[in-house]
Parts: C-alpha cells; structure tokens; sequence
C-alpha cells in the first residue's frame, strides 16, 4: 500500500512542478494589478562569473574584510563590534543587507522577502539570546535563566491552518477525519521524536541542537544521515496519508527538499531541535511583520558605518605572504575597488566562493562544489486592499493549501494586530523538483505574469475572488535560496571541508550547517568572527 | 362613456350576470390590503426614520393623494375593465406585497430611502386607488347605482377596520412587517384569480391570465417561505422580535429588532442591548469608575459606539472630554444619526466634549500619539467569541491601555456572565492581575443577557466603591457595594492568562456559552 501511496504522491509531486514549465511559455493572461519582477542581481553573478572586469588601481589596507551581507556576515561583524575590533569592512553586493532574511515595505505593511521567524530560543542559544535581548523582544528571565518574550514579539493565535474539502481547518495536521491508525502512527512518530529529544551522548550533548555544532556527532546520530527521511519513515512502517503530508510539508517548508531527498537525520532535527524536553510543546516561534528583517535591521545598526552596500566581491586572492588581495565592483559607480585585507571572511554560499577564489576552485576540484545543490524559490508579496471571503476557520498567521504545490501564505500584518482591511500576504513557493538547477532555469526563464498567474491559480483554490482584492503582487525569486539536505550531505567530508578556512580566507554561510537556519547563519558568523579574532589575538 | 364600457371582449356571452355579493367580498378584501400597505411603510418610516407623528401623516397624506391619482386616471381606461381589473390586482399584489422587504433593504444597503418610500407609497396609493372605481364600473350593469355605491364603499370603510385592527393586535406582534407585507400581496393575487372566475364571460384568454396570476402568486408565495431564507427574515427566525435595521458593514452585520416595548441591538447575531434594560448595564459599566476617581476629567471609551456608555459618563459634571475609539463607523453613526438610537443616548455622541475616533481600539491605544493620560477608561467590547475580539482581552491589551492612563486611573472592563462563562469572566479577571492591575470584579443582574459581569482596576490599589450619583435608574449607594459580592457559584475559580499567543480566552468562551444554546 505505501509503495503506492508514495508512488502516486512522488507523481504528484513532479506533475506539480509541471505547471511552472507551461506557464513560462504559455502566453500569460492580464491581471488588473501590477507589480514588479525582483530578483537578485542576476548580472552581477555573470559579473563575476566572466571576471573581465577592470583592476583596481589602489589596494586599501585593512584588517578583516566581510564578503556577504546575509546574516552570517552581519553576525561576524556584529561579533566584532561586540568584541570592540572594529579594522574590518563588510561588502554587500546587493543594494541592501540580510540576504535572505531581507524585507520589503510599502505604504499597507513591512513583509519579509523570505525569512519570516526565529523560534523562541532556550537559554543554551546564547548568541540569539543577547541579540533578541538587544532587540527589545526579550522582557526578562525567570528564576531559571530563561528568557521571556514580549508578547507582541511570539506568533499571535491562530498560528496555523489548511484549506481542505473547501474550508479553512485549524491546525496543520488535519485531526478531523482521522483514522484510528492515522491517530496511532500520529502518535508514534512523535513519541520517536520525544525518543531523540531526550536522548544524550557520552559528552552529554543532545542529538539535535540548534545551532547543529552544538549537537552530538556519535554514530548512531550520525548514521540517520545514511539515508533519506522517506527510507526512514517506510523502515518503521510511517503510511498514514496524513501523517506523510505533514513531514513533506515540514521539509518542502524548511529545507526546500522532499521526503526522498532530505536526509533523516534533518527530517527529524526539523522536530526535535524545536523541543526543549520530552513531551513538551514545540518552541513557540517570534515573529515580526517584516519577518527576520527586523533582526537584520538591528544587526545592521550595530555595523552600519562599516558596511558597503552595493559592492560585488569579484575575486578573492591570497598571498604567499598570508594577506589576501580583494577586488570588489562598485554597482554604484561602476568601478573596481581593491582591499589588502589581514583575514577575510567570506560569507556567501559555497559555490559563489568557487567561483570568486580561484585558488579555492583549483584546490577543491570542480566535483566539490556539486556537493552544494540549492533549491530556487519563488516568494510574492501580494497586497490586498481588503480581506477576500471565506469559509471555516479564520485567518491565521500561516495559511496552507492542502492541495498546492505551494507552501501557502503568511500575513505582514497578523502580528501588528490588524484584523481589518488592507493587508499584504507572503506567498511562498520552494521549487523542490529533483533537480534544482532545471527547476532554477525554468524559473529565471519565467516573467511577471508568469510569476503572478502561478501564485493567483494556487490561492483561488482557496480564495476564488482574490484577484479582485489583489492592488499589486511583487515576485521575488531566488536562485541560491536553500542548500537542500540531501542524505549524506550533513556529515559529509564536503561539508567538514567546506567549514574550514583556506589560506587566511575563512568561511561563513548557512550551507556549511547543511540546511539554511537563522541560528546556523549566526553560528558560522560568530565562529568565522572567532578564528579570525583568535588569530589576531 | 363609450359602449365598449359594457361590451364584452369578443368571444364571451354578452350580458352573462355577474355574481355581484361574490365581487362584494374582493372589494372587502381589496380594502383591507390597501389599508395594510400604507400602515406597514408608516409603521416602517416611523422605526427606522423616528419621530412617527410626521412618518404617519406624510405616508398618509402621499397615499390618499395617489388614490385620488388613481381614482382620476381611471376614467382614462376604456377597453377590457375585467381584464385591467386582474392586472390591476396582480400589480397591486407585487408591489404592495414586497413593499417591506423592499423597503428594509433599502434602508440598510442604500442612502436612498426615503425616495424609495415615497415611490412605493405613491405607486401603491395609484394603483389601490384605481381598483374601486373600476370595479364599481364592472358591477354597474349588475346593481343600481345608488346600491352600488352604498354597498360598495360600506365594504371598504369594513375592510379598512378590518384591517386597521388586525394590523397591530394580530399581525405585527405574530408576523412582523415583512411577512405581513408579503401575506397581504399574496391575498391581493389571489382575488385577481378568484376574479378570473367572477369575471370569465368579461375575460380574454383565460389561460394566459391565469397563468399570470399563478406566476404572481408563485412569487409572493415563495417569498413567504423562503422568508426565513432570506437574510433578513432568517434573522427574524432567530431573533423571535422584528427587524427594523439590517446592515454589513466592512466589519460586522449590524442588526436591530423590535418587540414587546423595546428595541434590541445585535452584532453579528450577538446581542449589545435591549433598550428596556440596558440602563442596569451602563450605569454598572460606568459610574463605579467614578466613585473610585471622582472629579475624572478625561475618559476614554474603547467601543461602545452605540453611545450608551457615554450618556452615563456626562452625567458626571466634571467630565471635560471623552474620546470614543470605535471600530465600526456604521455602529457610531448610526448612534448618532437615527433617532431611536440618539433618543436612548441622549444624543451622547453629539456631545461637544466628545471626540469620535473610527479605529481599532488596539491599534489605536498603541499608537495614538495626540491624547493626554486618562482618568478613565471604560472597556465595553463584544464578547470574546472570536480572535479579532479576543485580543482586546489579553495582557497585551491591559499593558497598552495602561500606558495610556494616569498613574490613579480606573478602569472597567465588560467581562461577560460570571454565572453561564464562569472560567471566562475570572480569566479576564486574571489576565487583568498578570498586566498589573489591582481588580474589583463585579455582577448584576441585566434581564435580556443573564447575570452580567465586569472587572473594575485600576494599577493602584482601591477599595470598593460605596457612593454614587443620587439619580440612577438602578444603581444606589446600597446595590453599588452588594455588586462585589460574588455567590458561591460564580465566585473565583483559576484561570489562565490570556496572551495574544496562546487566546485561550476565545476558546474558553466558545465551549462555556455552548453549554447554553
Ligand atoms: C524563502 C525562504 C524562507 C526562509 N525562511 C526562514 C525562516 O523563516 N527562518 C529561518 O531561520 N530561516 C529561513 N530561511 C533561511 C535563511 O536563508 C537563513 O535564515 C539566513 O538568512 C541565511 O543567511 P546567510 O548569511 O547564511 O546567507 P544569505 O542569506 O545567502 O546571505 C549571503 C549574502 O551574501 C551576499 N553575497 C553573496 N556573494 C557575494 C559577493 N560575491 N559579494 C558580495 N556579497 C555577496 C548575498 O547578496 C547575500 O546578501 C529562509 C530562506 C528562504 C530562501
């Protein structure tokens, strides 16, 4: 029967991504809003790609130089400026910080570009503690140490529901229905979870914290990563519909991967990591409504006089004398600026470095950076001028079609309360096809009408008069928006690799953790920020 | 008068005697609908517009003038009386019958409703008065004229009593307006029919005439049944009292009804008072605020856009300003616009110390930068059935809010029935403590809901309040102190704090109020 069941939905799932390809050469239809086709600068990847750019005629001495302006980079740098160095300089290639944690902003509300929360950290995630403490969101600590949030900051109720059989359910997990063996696997699933939240190793280290290089790497953790999250679920007899709906849903959400190409031991880190103890609830999660850019703007505040935006890191060289030359565009001004850089911390992801250390490229082989697929999404920041009708449970802060290739929507203004009229809604949309670089072509390939046509055929299923309601919708694509988890990839001699620094180059990005997470950014962040700091002692 | 008056159309008998008694009976019958037509839009205009001496004798003066229309343009029909006859009727029974639904409609969706009135009247009054002369034409062959004359009006001064009576001890109190309208069409259609039987050698093609007939009573038949089905009557159904005012506005349907010498407010089916008791509610809503901080000078008011809140609070001479933070534009002018509700509130809104704000009152209190501290706050929001109104409900709430008041200020929070939401009413108690509140809850008796309760506080420590204003309805000295005494089963009981995170309140209050419908 599973077989089957997984058969039809692995079709299911491909035939999904089919649409896509139909609609980029389908001649698209006329919408009555507009909106813009944003993306990350694509020519500046081709900038520096072909590398033809001019030298530059002066190299400006410097301590550490920051490539990346994500949160791994902020993060380096905002550790910097909490440690009081301050020789350092950080280049962004993009007109504005964060990555893909950046955010948007029109006259209705502040949206997210994609990133949109953090769970509510434990005391052990200290570095997310102090910032979120620096940020106001944190009100005090209990007798224990924990912190507690201001309630404005964690997810307002009703956090969740999904459309199915033509209403709005509460929840994520449809209970109503179920069988009383979708209950009892239910049930079993999440009892194996609470098996490895309590689990500990030798070291006293649990199989899986957050950030990851907190966790334990004993064989029995590191053996879940043999196989994929699917194999798992089929070894333990997992075919409630239901129940295989959900973790899907929980990879396509987090990791932009499916059931058969997301490795177990992150389709069980995806639970796990999110409960302090056995038994217990799931870490409530903080929001805002310009999502995590509103942790990029405080970072960027701490740093903001050592920050360049608009300049593409080109090429990365370093020297037999232990310094590295780094030459940058100016997208201002249209010329090549030089840095004679101490250290470097380069903070894009793993294939960008291949492409911009030509020493790195050489020294690691083509088939390393293969190791690095990244699944393309497709984000819309749809505004509304007013609420569309529908039907069941009300609207929540995160609403799922059951139905959908897509991953539903998030509302800007459900945190700032506003319960009427205008609003924007973050659709989100991971291309989680078997192939990412296909999936990332036909992307690029697609243009507006083609963007909004997809994301207004997902909602009607669930909103059939949308588009009346629609003033404008602004796509966002990303190409190298998630490192997918595939199985074998997270202890990987890769990814060890990866992590380490190269001639006085030292790296930090989410795809050194093997999935992208906020913490995991900032982890790499403050490690990359520690080398260095260790080094100059 | 030409000979085609008496000639019958081609085909039919000539001179076939007509039943003269049977027609007798429609001119009854015909009397009695006119009669009702014009006592529904009086009785309509009165409600919704007030003041019903001027509604009653425009409507009336507007439809005896269009009978006398109609009587005068009746000599300009010549040809097929018994035909016009049927027509008429059918005419009559359409526009007559959905007169009321028409008219409710009209009000709560356009701004046209008194053109809409006048129309009606004056289209009904027309055609009414265009029925009697051309059955007494018809009948003239039949009865000598100073019989005709003398029988034919007896009935319809009869009929009119008939109906005059029946109007307001029968059908108001057991139908309402609409289905009155309704019924009464629906017996005008049928005398058309019945007429195509009296009047059959005078008639042209009987089958399609009938069959219009059918049609027309099809109509009015099904707008009878399906009544209930339609929105306004559903709600009839479900509000036992008539309505008088339906509208959706963007945030919610607004509906008042009527019965038993008073009026009733509802938000999306939830009733906000009854104007026979609502007193009992508003001065324990308000005036122990008062006897906690005398001389309070500025009061804000979150909801409580019917006004009623605010006509409590400027019976207090010291009060210099009043902000009202209302969601729903459509509830505070109607507070301020029609006149059975500025009646009830005195005119509260129109008072110059106070300032209407249109927002939600959360949004507001966070971000309101242009008023002063408050000496008070009076907290009157529906129940917490649903998310949008369970945030008003939580600590975040209660800490914005307190943000906004003088550091002795006091205020009191509608908390729903401590008797039939009992975990509900001392969760909002609790969630009040968690924000930093020092609470008085308090109860009273309010007919139309049940035992109601509220939570007064304030951030400073206070003792219950012992003194009032000496001309309350309901609240002395005395019933103000026996307010804070709660019996044992409504008395305290541990609740959770309500979070915007967690809502529990919402929840709670659902499956509490379930017990009870
Ligand atoms: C749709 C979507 C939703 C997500 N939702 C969440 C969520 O809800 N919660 C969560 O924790 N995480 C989420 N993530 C993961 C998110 O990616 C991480 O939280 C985090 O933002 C990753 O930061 P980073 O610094 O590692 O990488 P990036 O965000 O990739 O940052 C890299 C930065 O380096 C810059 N750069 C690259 N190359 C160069 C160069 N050559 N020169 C100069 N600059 C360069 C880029 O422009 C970019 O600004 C989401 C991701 C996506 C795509």
């Amino acid at each position: 029967m599973e077989t089957v069941v997984v058969k039809r939905r692995t079709l299911l799932s491909t035939a999904a991504a089919l649409p896509l390809a139909g609609l980029a050469c389908r001649r698209s239809r006329r919408f009555p809003f507009g909106g813009e086709l944003l993306g990350p600068s694509l020519d500046l990847g081709h900038l520096v790609r072909d590398g033809a750019l001019p030298e530059p005629d002066h190299f400006q001495p410097i301590g550490v130089l920051i490539a990346g302006g994500g949160i791994a980079g902020l993060s380096a740098a905002w550790h910097f400026e909490g440690a009081g160095f301050r020789d350092y300089l950080l280049l962004e290639m993009e007109s504005e910080v964060g990555g893909t944690s950046r955010s948007g902003q029109n006259g209705v509300s502040a949206y997210p570009l994609a990133a949109h929360y953090v769970p509510a950290p434990t005391k052990e995630i200290g570095p997310l503690v102090k910032l979120l403490d620096e940020c106001g969101v944190i009100e005090g600590y209990d007798a224990t140490g924990e912190p507690i949030f201001g309630e404005q900051d964690v997810v307002r109720s009703p956090d969740e529901r999904i459309f199915f059989h033509g209403q709005w359910w509460e929840g994520l997990y449809l209970h109503a229905g179920e069988s009383p063996e979708d209950v009892r696997q239910y049930q079993a699933f999440f009892r194996e979870i609470d098996r490895w939240v309590a689990w500990k190793d030798s070291k006293e280290r649990k199989a899986f914290a957050l950030p990851r290089s907190k966790g334990s790497d004993a064989p029995e953790v590191r053996a879940l990563d043999a196989l994929s999250f699917k194999a798992w679920l089929d070894a333990r007899g997992f075919t409630s519909e239901r129940l295989l709906w959900l973790l899907d849903y929980a990879v396509r959400d987090d990791f932009g991967s499916r059931l058969d190409t997301t490795s177990a031991w992150a389709g069980l880190f995806y639970f796990a990591a999110r409960k302090q103890g056995p038994g217990e609830e799931s870490r409530p999660l903080l929001t805002w409504p310009e999502g995590n850019g509103f942790l990029v703007h405080h970072l960027l505040k701490c740093c903001r006089e050592r920050v360049r935006t608009g300049h593409a890191v080109t090429r990365i060289e370093p020297r037999a004398d232990g310094t590295v030359l780094v030459t940058a565009w100016n997208t201002r001004e249209n010329r090549a600026v030089g840095f004679l850089a101490q250290r470097v911390i380069f903070a894009g992801p793993v294939q960008m470095a291949g492409r911009v250390i030509p020493a790195l490229r050489e020294a690691r082989g083509k088939a390393f950076f293969e190791a690095f697929p990244a699944t393309p999404w497709l984000v819309a920041n749809l505004t509304l001028r007013n609420r569309p009708k529908e039907h069941g449970f009300p609207l929540a802060w995160d609403n799922v079609i059951r139905h959908s290739a897509g991953l539903g929507y998030v509302v800007a203004t459900h945190q700032s309360l506003r319960d009427h009229g205008p609003t924007v809604w973050t659709y989100y949309h991971a291309l989680a096809g078997p192939d990412p670089k296909a999936d990332w072509l036909k992307l690029a390939a697609m243009d507006w009408r083609a963007c909004a046509a997809l994301v207004v055929e997902d909602l009607r299923k669930a909103h059939p008069d949308i588009e009346a309601h629609i003033a404008r919708l602004d796509v966002m694509r990303w190409g190298h928006a998630m490192i997918r988890p595939r199985p074998g990839l997270l202890f990987s001699p890769e990814l060890e690799l990866a992590r380490q620094p190269f001639r006085n180059v030292h790296f930090a990005h989410s795809d050194l953790s093997g999935f992208a997470l906020f913490e995991e950014a900032q982890d790499h962040g403050i490690r990359a920020a520690e080398e260095v700091m260790a080094f100059r002692g | 008068m030409d000979d085609s008056e008496s000639a019958a159309p081609q085909g039919s008998t000539e001179g076939t005697p007509l039943n003269a008694s049977l027609l007798f009976i429609s001119v009854f019958l015909i009397a009695a609908c006119g009669l009702i037509y014009e006592l529904v839009a009086g009785t309509l205009a009165s409600y919704l517009l007030g003041d019903s001496v001027l509604q009653f004798s425009t409507v009336i003066g507007v439809y005896l003038s269009a009978m006398g229309l109609g009587s005068y343009l009746s000599k300009f029909i010549h040809r097929g009386l018994a035909q016009r006859f049927v027509d008429l009727e059918l005419a009559v029974a359409l526009v007559g019958g959905f007169s009321a639904p028409i008219l409710f409609q009209a009000f709560a969706h356009t701004h046209a409703f008194r053109p809409t009135l006048y129309t009606l009247v004056m289209a009904v009054g027309t055609l009414v008065g265009l029925e009697i002369p051309i059955l007494m034409r018809i009948l003239r062959h039949q009865v000598k004229f100073k019989d005709l004359v003398a029988q034919v009006l007896t009935l319809d001064y009869i009929g009119a009593l008939a109906a005059s009576l029946l109007f307001p001890l029968l059908l108001m109190p057991k139908l309402g307006l609409v289905r009155t309208s309704l019924l009464f069409g629906l017996l005008n259609a049928a005398v058309g029919l019945w007429s195509t039987f009296l009047l059959k050698s005078q008639l042209g093609p009987l089958r399609m005439t009938r069959l219009r007939c059918v049609v027309v009573i099809a109509m009015l038949g099904l707008g009878l049944a399906g009544a209930h089905r339609f929105t306004l009557a559903m709600e009839e159904e479900i509000f036992s009292d008539e309505i008088v005012y339906a509208k959706d506005s963007p945030y919610q349907r607004i509906v008042m009804t009527r019965g038993r010498g008073s009026f009733q407010l509802f938000l999306n089916g939830n009733l906000q008072f009854s104007s026979a008791d609502e007193y009992r509610y508003h001065e324990a809503l308000v005036h122990p605020t008062f006897a906690v901080k005398p001389g309070a000078k500025r009061i804000l008011v979150c909801g409580g856009g019917d006004g009623l809140a605010v006509r409590e609070i400027l019976k207090h001479s010291g009060v210099e300003r009043v902000v009202l933070v209302d969601l729903d534009p459509a509830m505070t002018q109607m507070a301020t616009q029609m006149p059975m509700m500025r009646d009830l509130n005195q005119g509260a809104l129109l008072d110059p110390r106070v300032k209407v704000v249109n927002a939600d009152a959360m949004i507001w209190i966070a971000e309101d930068r242009s008023e002063a501290p408050f000496d008070i706050a009076i907290v009157d929001f529906p129940d917490p059935n649903a998310y949008a109104l369970g945030k008003l409900y939580t600590t975040r709430f209660y800490k914005l809010l307190k943000r906004r008041l003088t550091p002795d200020a006091v205020v009191s929070v509608q908390s729903t029935s401590p008797l039939m939401a009992r975990k509900s009413f001392w969760c909002i108690n609790t969630t009040l403590e968690a924000a930093g509140f020092q609470t008085r809850p308090y109860h009273l008796a309010v007919p139309s809901f049940a035992v109601w309760g509220f939570v007064l506080a304030s951030p400073r420590p206070f003792d219950v309040p012992r003194k009032t204003l000496p001309d309350l309805r309901h609240l002395s000295d005395e019933s103000m102190t026996a307010m804070f005494a709660f019996p044992k089963d409504m008395d305290r009981v541990p609740a959770e704090v309500n979070r915007l995170d967690n809502q529990v309140l919402v929840h709670l209050y659902t499956s509490e109020w379930k017990r009870w419908s």
